[in-house]
């Protein structure tokens, strides 16, 4: 049985992690963009208005202003919804933040399909690939709403440009406050010996399911926590590999340059052994209840299982 | 500092433009020259406090380039200051050189505040750092050079109208009006103009200026010190290529090297 501590939203996470940082160091200033109260970047607002700048619905002066307050020694969080945050300014993001090294952290919230209603337009599915690709850039996909606090005070211990991704939908708390967390260093959450599952974000509590499922069918699966996408825990990874000979990596966000991407890429250099990934296939999300979306796209414990059954008859 | 000294350095950094990119075979000469008085009276009048010996001083004003393909103009300056050996501008888009082809700042360079080259987020990044000084309640300045075609950027007006909402009289934008952009001339590539009228109605303080006169210039910068409650564009009317005869209001040399015989002639005509 899956250990759940109750459901929260990890943007709470975030917001309550940024008005701590916020009276811990006075040097952390936030930016908003019209989407403050959503991505309860408003906590800070109220708490701190003379450290907080909202820029209307201007998302490359966001950053450009996050830069800019970087630049002047502020560590600035640059937070809205993930497609905006990342997406419009993303060659800000790229050439003014990262090649300029600065000290920018940037929140992208309603990751993932679980958005629902609104859509496609407002489901961030590839922010992990397009943040993941730039140098410098550091990349957290925290898996509920404990770790995203945790991510959140880390992103602004680490210097240099950080993403933080979260959703809007209560998940699962399957951490608890004192479950270690440290960047770039991925956690089993549960031993296994045949399949290793290599899950980031809202998709570890669907792989702590899955494991549950394939326990009753007799295989033994390994569940690891790979909040850090970048820099990815490699040795993490060749060690699931090693241990199990077959691995399926599970994410709320397109198959293509993301978090089983970034897997394949170690694995392939390291200890080639079969993957199957589990992911949105290469399609725009839509409309509709978010435990629907997490069905209609195969990203729950049941997609999990039969990929882990998939890639069982390719293990040698 | 006498207006007779400021033309003599901007003689020198004319020559230092031309002599690095006949040296480096690649650059943008035309830019570069035209905002030589705007750089000049900036950092020898001065107006900026900046030291290159203590470029990091908590005390110092900001220079963002926005324009950063003009960086010949800036590294010139930063060597005239001594921050620099002059014989470094020799260096200029050569492998493992401080002076990229375009600004970066991790390579260490005084001066450089941060790396661009990608138009369009010079007044943002001016603007971050100018509200970062205003919630410190200090008193530092901010200063960003752009280029007329430039403005074409849509990433521009959120800053203009973020500085303006914010009252940041501490930001100035400086628009070096050359009226060319690789393309042709910016009226017929997308007019930007009226400039001025647009800025105005941002809520901008805007000095319109001849960008070759020391005592326009000079003005504009005391204007901008001067003005409270919102921030100033200096809209400095400049000719591409000023100073060298061949290049001047010509757009082939927005990013042309001139051949050792051209080098030749210009540092004849800045002699």
């Amino acid at each position: 049985m899956v250990e759940v501590f109750g459901k929260k939203a990890t943007r709470y996470g975030f917001g309550e992690a940024l008005v701590e940082l916020g009276q811990k160091n006075e040097k952390v200033f936030a930016l908003g963009a019209d989407t403050a109260s959503s991505v309860m970047v408003h906590l800070f607002q109220e708490k701190f208005p003379e450290r907080f700048i909202n820029v209307g619905v201007a998302e490359q002066n966001l950053l450009g202003m996050a830069a800019g307050l970087a630049v002047g020694g502020w560590i600035p969080f640059a937070v809205t919804y993930g497609v905006f945050a990342t997406g419009r300014p993303w060659e800000q993001i790229r050439t003014t933040i990262c090649y300029s090294n600065l000290n920018v952290k940037i929140g992208g919230s309603h990751a993932g399909v679980m958005v629902g209603p609104d859509g496609a337009t407002h489901q961030a599915l590839e922010e992990i690939a397009i943040m993941r690709c730039l140098p410098r850039m550091t990349v957290l996909v925290p898996c509920d709403v404990i770790e995203t606090h945790k991510a959140t005070l880390a992103a602004a211990a680490l210097f240099g440009p950080v993403y933080i991704r979260f959703g809007r939908e209560p998940v699962p708390v399957i951490t608890r406050d004192d479950t270690p967390f440290e960047i770039g260093k991925a956690r089993v959450m549960r031993e296994g010996k045949d399949v290793a599952i290599l899950a980031c974000g809202t998709m570890v509590y669907e792989s702590l399911m899955a494991a549950d499922l394939l326990e009753k069918k007799g295989i033994s699966a390994r569940v690891v926590n790979v909040h850090t996408v970048k820099p990815i825990d490699e040795d993490a990874i060749v060690s699931a590999a090693k241990d199990c000979g077959a691995i399926v990596t599970a994410e709320e966000h397109q198959i293509f340059g993301g978090f089983g991407s970034a897997v394949a890429e170690v694995l392939v250099k390291r200890f080639p052994v079969p993957v199957e990934m589990v992911a949105v296939q290469d399609t725009f999300g839509e409309s509709g209840n978010p435990m629907d979306l997490m069905k209609a796209f195969h990203l729950k414990d049941v997609d999990i299982v039969a990929a882990a059954e998939r890639v069982l008859r390719r293990k040698k | 500092m006498t207006t007779a000294d400021l033309e003599t350095i901007a003689k020198t950094i004319r020559k230092h433009i031309v002599e690095m990119i006949g040296k480096a075979g690649s650059g943008h000469p035309g830019g570069s020259l035209s905002a030589v008085e705007l750089m000049t009276a900036l950092y020898f009048n001065p107006h900026i406090h900046f030291d290159p010996k203590n470029p990091l001083d908590p005390d110092r004003d900001y220079f963002v380039l926005s324009k950063g393909h003009v960086c010949p103009v800036m590294y010139a300056v930063i060597a005239e200051l001594g921050g620099i050996e002059c014989g470094e501008l020799c260096t200029l888009r050569q492998p493992g050189s401080r002076l990229q082809g375009h600004p970066a700042m991790d390579k260490g360079l005084p001066g450089i505040e941060v790396s661009s080259g990608s138009l369009g987020y010079g007044l943002s990044i001016g603007a971050g750092i100018a509200a970062g000084l205003k919630a410190a309640k200090k008193k530092n300045k901010v200063y960003v050079l752009m280029g007329d075609g430039e403005q074409q950027e849509g990433s521009i007006w959120e800053a203009v109208m973020a500085a303006a909402h914010l009252g940041l009289d501490n930001l100035c934008g400086i628009v070096d009006c050359n009226r060319l952009q690789i393309d042709g001339t910016v009226k017929e590539i997308m007019n930007i103009e009226p400039l001025k009228e647009k800025y105005a109605a941002f809520g901008w303080n805007v000095c319109d200026i001849n960008g070759h006169d020391f005592n326009a210039v000079n003005g504009a910068y005391d204007q901008f010190k001067a003005t409270r409650g919102k921030p100033t564009a200096i809209l400095a009317r400049t000719v591409k290529g000023k100073g060298v005869s061949f290049m001047e209001n010509n757009v082939e040399w927005h990013g042309k090297a001139p051949s050792p015989e051209q080098v030749a002639l210009a540092l004849k005509e800045l002699a």
